[in-house]
């Protein structure tokens, strides 16, 4: 890999040697110069988001939690941090068995010629503002799962998932994984798609050839070949979910209520939508704290996009449940 | 070769006589006719309550659908193909299921945002508008303005970070830099914009404006940027660096007369894609940019407020803030989301054409 793009022909070679000396050549120095510093402003820029984050959030921490608005900073985020972790999680349930289903559909289901439409018709949705998609939940989705919720309630309401007293909005925690799944199906349906189209053909067809139906090459080859690809795919889609903010914001009834319950009005915000709703009107004394809460945000989206990327160029991960015999 | 390597494929026809072939396998009008059968029979069941729609009848369908053919299929063609029947149409119902989202919100957003998508809407602001009337042209000049900013910071800074990471980069800080715009496209879209006004608070103290929220979104955006160029750097051919070197032309000029002109559509068509991703961002404006019905072309931090109002901060104030009467707050909120979806698609559209109308014909 290294020693490609034209790197022999460059060696700069020295002055005795050179035919073609340039003394003037300052470009070079300076267009590398310019080149390196543009890699190391991205490096610079991650610091700084990390480093000026800290700055502002420092009082929040630091300061006796009676003085502060929300009171103690560990106490205020932990309602969030539930919520954004218990929606995202939701949300994942939902969206990654739709765009595994999705992802096969293009890449071993489809005719060749419905492949490409289909898989920018999937690519639309990741178009669509989060805005738009608050607006959406909130008028379309919401109310259409009003009576279907008040259903759930009425009849598994034992189920302690679905109990407490239904909302007669439709804002629920649920509405909301709904809409988070809708808008993390596009990343996960386009990163499994890349993985499952490259399966190797000769494997499916020696599948093929033993007699397996469509469905069971897909068991023995596919999946397997595909799998920490589905994971990955996975992880970068909860780290979307988890700093996904207007959908949340528009769609979700949110307070900070811990609790398991999917169908109330009563239910714990997100970290980022609690930062989106609060902070236009906050004053001094409530901004350190929201970037706080913004900064354990940071962290772990950042621990699990760090995750999912690093499952995706084969580092450091092995999954470990592998089939015996599989590997010839 | 023959493509259709699926198991069910008549391959032997030729050989036996059709019949012993189909005798084990369902005709093929099978399917389609117990779907019909399944959808009427589930409509029917609702009209027994007396709840009928149709929307009704083809959820519950579904799943009756499922169990038939599988029950047929299991009594005529055994397990394994009962299986997969079902699997394959498991799978077709869940690219259904993305569709009907998209539909009904794209359905929803065009049918609710006409009403007010006209000539005023375009060119008047909401200053001094109560109910009815005005328009966001502060809002798209906003938008413009911001996303412009934005462009302006990060397309130096991304296609420089592409070009040292194809052409100069070597060893860890290459790795590392890969690795880190990778990260970096997962931040979430409200922490680029705390960022940046935790970035303004510390240097000039708590402001808003224009600037703020361009600075946010170029942290949104360079790494798009730079994943877009990139691929495309990588993919022009390394014989034509050499031919160049060959005449003793200098590196950087090899650059920028060869490599870059050959993927030049590749990089524009990345740029107006990276700016289809950002152009809708909603959060981080709401954080650094603060609000305001008037005009504002200047985006400079003056003072500790210099509001500018982005197209969809717009839509959200105009929406969960309505005054009276509220409908006219609602029709501008939509008329805002459909300006916003057509932006967006046409950007995409645009950013597709050029990469494909442009593109280098590398290999001759």
């Amino acid at each position: 890999m290294s020693a490609t793009r034209g790197e022999v022909v460059t060696e700069d070679p020295t002055p005795e040697q050179s035919l073609l000396v340039d003394r003037r050549n300052i470009g070079d120095p300076v267009f590398k110069g310019i080149s390196v510093g543009s890699g190391m402003l991205i490096l610079a820029i991650l610091a700084a988001v990390a480093a000026f984050l800290i700055i502002q959030a420092v009082p929040a921490f630091l300061t006796d939690a009676a003085d502060l608005k929300y009171g103690n900073t560990w106490g205020y985020v932990a309602p969030f941090l539930f919520g954004t972790i218990w929606s995202s999680f939701l949300a994942l349930l939902m969206a990654v068995p739709v765009a595994v289903g999705i992802a096969l559909y293009i890449s071993h289901f489809a005719p060749k010629q419905l492949a490409a439409p289909v898989a920018f018709i999937v690519d639309l949705l990741a178009a669509v503002p989060s805005v738009v998609f608050g607006l959406w939940g909130i008028n379309v989705l919401a109310p259409a799962l009003v009576p279907i919720y008040q259903w759930l309630g009425a009849n598994l309401g034992w189920i302690p998932l679905f109990g407490g007293k239904v909302s007669g909005t439709g804002r629920t925690m649920l509405t909301a994984a709904i809409v988070l799944a809708i808008m993390i199906l596009p990343i996960i349906t386009s990163l499994t798609r890349e993985v499952f189209l490259r399966t190797p053909g000769l494997q499916e067809e020696a599948s093929f050839a033993l007699g397996a139906t469509r469905w069971e090459m897909i068991g023995q080859v596919v999946f397997p070949f595909g799998r920490s690809g589905v994971v990955s795919a996975s992880m970068l889609g909860l780290g979307r979910a988890l700093g996904e903010t207007m959908a949340v914001a528009m769609v979700l009834s949110g307070g900070r209520n811990i609790t398991f319950q999917l169908l109330t009005s009563n239910n714990p915000n997100t970290i980022a939508s609690n930062i989106a709703l609060a902070f236009p009107e906050a004053d001094s004394h409530a901004v350190p704290q929201l970037i706080a809460t913004g900064l354990v945000l940071f962290v772990i989206t950042f621990v699990v996009n760090m995750v999912g990327r690093a499952i995706t160029s084969g580092r450091g991960f092995q999954w470990p449940f592998k089939r015996a015999g599989k590997e010839a | 070769m023959s493509t259709d390597t699926r198991p069910d494929a008549p391959l032997r026809d030729q050989y036996m006589p059709r019949e012993s072939l189909t005798a084990g396998q369902l005709p093929k009008f099978t399917d389609l006719g117990l779907l019909v059968i399944s959808i009427a029979v589930a409509a029917a069941i609702l009209a027994l309550f007396g709840s009928f729609n149709l929307v009704g009848a083809i959820v519950l369908g579904g799943p009756l659908f499922l169990i038939g053919i599988f029950a047929l299929a299991f009594n005529v063609e055994g397990q394994r193909r009962a299986v997969n029947r079902v699997a394959r149409y498991v799978i077709l119902g869940a690219f259904i299921l993305a569709l009907v989202p998209l539909v009904s919100l794209l359905w929803e957003v065009i049918s609710k945002g006409l009403p007010r998508f006209d000539w005023q809407f375009f060119t008047q602001t909401k200053r001094n508008v109560v109910g009815e009337g005005g328009g966001a042209a502060h809002a798209i000049m906003g938008t413009l303005i911001v996303t412009g900013l934005a462009t302006v910071f990060s397309v130096p800074v991304g296609l420089f970070t592409a070009i040292y990471l194809v052409e100069y980069g070597k060893g860890w800080p290459k790795t590392v830099i890969t690795f880190l715009v990778d990260v970096m496209t997962g931040i979430p879209s409200i922490v680029a914009g705390l960022f940046a006004y935790a970035l303004f608070s510390t240097v000039i103290g708590p402001s808003k404006s224009g600037l703020a929220g361009a600075v946010a979104l170029t942290v949104l955006m360079v790494p798009y940027v730079v994943r877009n160029s990139e691929e495309i750097i990588r993919l022009v051919p390394n014989s034509l660096r050499e031919a160049s070197y060959a005449l003793g032309v200098t590196r950087w000029r090899t650059i920028v007369k060869v490599v870059l002109p050959t993927s030049i559509s590749g990089i524009v068509s990345g740029v107006i894609l990276a700016i289809a991703r950002i152009i809708g961002e909603t959060a981080p404006l709401l954080v650094t940019m603060g609000f305001t019905d008037s005009m504002n072309t200047n985006a400079l931090p003056t003072g500790s407020m210099n509001p500018m109002t982005a197209l969809p901060v717009f839509v959200y104030y105009e929406y969960t803030r309505p005054g009276r009467p509220q409908q006219a707050y609602f029709d501008r909120a939509w008329t805002g989301a459909l300006v916003l979806v057509l932006i967006v698609m046409i950007l995409n559209i645009i950013g597709r054409y050029v990469a494909k109308r442009f593109a280098p014909k590398i290999n001759r």
